[in-house]
């Protein structure tokens, strides 16, 4: 057997362990950089899959984009129908990444360092597709402009007082500042990757670290810097999909016009952004080796949280049919019978399945320890949060005021393909990412030892704890162990 | 004229480093103060100020400059905008909408707090700037480093300290 199959068998059976104390910050280097060189098969599989899946939207998008809105299916009183639904769940999706990142910081819980820097390009690249779906839902997308409030010739502005327009400007601020902090959160490592690069990754990385060195100033700055946005980031997430169930909240629609709409979206963004992050963590620990970081205790950290959201989010659902069952309209009563009896009741009552009981798993040790049963989980958990939005857009439009407006509305094919696209275009957009970025914050982890080992030690956590009185006293000059630097 | 210095010198670990300026701290060398070191390293220390001591950082200055700025320029940019909307007709409602543009300067709000953010960030961190010709790749590897301008007398007595300390490697240049 070799060193490397025994290591990983005892980090497999450590569960409790968050990351392996013994590592040494060179092999962090190397197992990170590698994995930006030489990835298993599996990842090119999944570019293949994405760029399939993509070609569907491109297919469907040239043929609605010459034919004209008609095989999209889209038409009164469905306006609004699936393309809306995968905005709301791509918006929705963009959520944990940066968000918990933040709150994770802010409260200092380590275990998210191994697994942030992927989560926040989640959110990038979710906010990047979520932003195609309204241009697509325009139709004219050579109009989609329009949106953006600037002093026209034609003298017109936006309607300041849409919810739609306030979307144009909370989606705008989070893709910028969560792209922000993702970058500015990479900067120390893609000084590593400068560092180590060769060619036109050397001139990419040389530009992007943006002459950082590591100095104390730096770093000080850094500290600052990154806690500030972590704070900005924070109530932008949640004013960001408060505003998206603005969208439905401030209309008179049946099923719409729900005050707990904007906890309940928040709850919603949360949840199926957490469960794609588990899909995601069991995709790049396969992909590019990353056992030692992305570990079981991690994954059932993320689980635990999940679990959590998920039985907030059934709160929120049971309240909402809570108030309508006991309300004074009768329309917002008969939509929720519709709901559960009509020809959606099918999709309606899967939702609540993937999303209510099927969680219920991760309460479970066993079967959060279990990789390959929490993805096709995690997988399930996405599919109920997608359902969720498109129960929450289609019924009211079937069943709304005026009984001559009622009918049922299945989307097209165009509208399907579409869909299935923007998963590729997700999948490419990330796949990309991490294979020309670090995808494990190399910095981060290596302060993540420095500190578990440091707590673990009395000696050396007296030497870390002492103060400036104590400086007179000679400082122990013993060599660490070769490669546990800092001990 | 006095010929300026420039040291650097790489230690395995904090401990070393930290000894090092923790002499320097204390006169070791007359003249020289522990303003003049900055420490390099792939981390930063948890405790790098009890070190150093207190340097300031700028950031909340600007931050707080760029939140104002979103506030008050995006709350008027939208007065202004819906001042130019006259020509069509509002239905009875006020022309400048005071529940939206909350909710839109809010936005504003954050979205220049984070761009004054990351500009005093490039700022206060001195980014853009080309690196010396004796940073060291090991930093952001695994060693750490010390780094002083000094003048050409010190140089001397510096080196002599830090090998006492274990420097890996000394680097210098005499500008």
């Amino acid at each position: 057997m070799t060193t490397d199959t025994r290591d990983m068998r005892n980090i497999q059976e450590d569960y409790s362990k968050d990351i392996n104390e013994d590592i040494h910050w060179a092999k962090i280097n190397e197992d990170v950089l590698r994995s930006m060189e030489n990835p298993r098969m599996g990842y090119w599989i999944a570019v293949g899959v994405s760029l399939f899946l993509l070609s569907f939207a491109v297919i469907a998008e040239i043929y609605q984009y010459n034919t004209g809105m008609g095989p999209s299916n889209l038409n009164w009183p469905h306006m609004w129908d699936l393309y809306i639904a995968t905005f709301v769940f791509w918006i929705g999706m963009s959520h944990s990444g940066t968000l918990l990142s933040a709150i994770l910081h802010i409260i200092k819980a380590d275990w998210r360092k191994p697994i942030y820097r992927f989560a926040e390009a989640m959110t990038t690249f979710s906010l990047m597709t979520a932003g195609l779906f309204p241009i697509i839902h325009l139709g004219r997308l050579w109009n989609m402009y329009w949106v953006i409030p600037y002093y026209s010739d034609r003298g017109i502005w936006p309607n300041f007082r849409s919810p739609l327009v306030w979307d144009a400007f909370a989606i705008t601020t989070y893709l910028t500042s969560s792209a922000l902090f993702l970058f500015v959160g990479m900067i120390p490592d893609l000084a590593i990757c400068r560092d180590n690069a060769k060619g036109w990754r050397k001139k990419l990385y040389t530009a992007l670290s943006l002459g950082w060195r590591g100095d104390d100033r730096q770093w000080r700055n850094f500290r600052k810097t990154y806690l500030l946005m972590a704070c900005f980031l924070i109530p932008l997430a949640v004013s960001v999909h408060s505003i998206v169930s603005a969208d439905f909240a401030m209309s008179i629609m049946p099923g719409w016009h729900v005050t707990t709409f904007p906890p309940y979206f928040v709850a919603g963004a949360l949840y199926s952004g957490c469960a794609a992050i588990i899909t995601l963590f069991i995709l790049l620990r396969y992909f590019f080796r990353f056992e030692e970081y992305m570990t079981i205790a991690i994954l059932e950290k993320t689980c635990k949280l999940t679990f959590a959201i998920s039985m907030v989010w059934t709160y929120l659902l049971f309240i909402e049919f809570a108030a309508t069952w006991y309300g004074p309209d009768a329309v917002d009563k008969e939509l929720l019978i519709g709901k559960f009896t009509g020809p959606y009741s099918p999709l309606f009552i899967t939702m609540i399945f993937l999303g209510s009981i099927l969680p219920l798993t991760l309460a479970f040790e066993k079967f959060r320890r279990n990789i390959p049963m929490m993805f096709v989980v995690s997988l399930l958990l996405n599919v109920g949060m997608w359902l969720e939005r498109y129960m929450i857009v289609t019924p009211t439009l079937s069943l709304s005021y005026e009984p001559f407006a009622q009918n049922v509305m299945w989307p097209s094919w165009v509208e399907w393909f579409i869909l299935l696209g923007s998963f590729g275009w997700f999948g490419l957009l990330f796949l990309v990412f991490v294979k020309i970025f670090p995808s494990v914050s190399m910095y981060e982890v290596k302060e993540m030892i420095f500190h578990r080992r440091h707590l673990a030690n009395k000696e050396i956590a007296a030497v870390m704890h002492r103060r400036l009185d104590d400086a007179e006293k000679k400082p122990s000059t013993t060599t660490p162990e070769p490669g546990l630097e800092g001990a | 004229m006095k010929k300026r210095a420039h040291v650097m010198a790489l230690f395995s670990n904090f401990d070393e480093a930290f000894a090092a300026v923790a002499e320097i701290r204390y006169y070791r060398i007359p003249g020289l103060t522990v303003d003049d070191v900055n420490v390099i390293s792939p981390i930063e220390h948890p405790e790098i100020e009890e070190f150093l001591g207190e340097r300031e950082s700028h950031v909340p200055k600007f931050t707080i400059m760029g939140a104002l700025f979103g506030l008050s320029f995006g709350f008027f940019f939208l007065c202004t905008a819906q001042a130019n909307f006259l020509v069509q007709p509002q239905g009875g409602k006020p022309v400048v909408p005071l529940p939206s543009n909350f909710v839109l300067t809010y936005e504003m709000l954050i979205l220049f707090g984070v761009i004054a953010t990351l500009i005093g960030f490039a700022l206060g961190a001195r980014l853009f700037k080309k690196r010396d010709s004796l940073y060291s790749e090991s930093v952001s590897l695994d060693q750490v480093a010390i780094e002083l301008h000094v003048d050409e007398k010190y140089m001397e007595p510096l080196k002599q300290l830090f090998t006492e300390h274990k420097a890996l490697e000394i680097r210098e240049a005499v500008a």
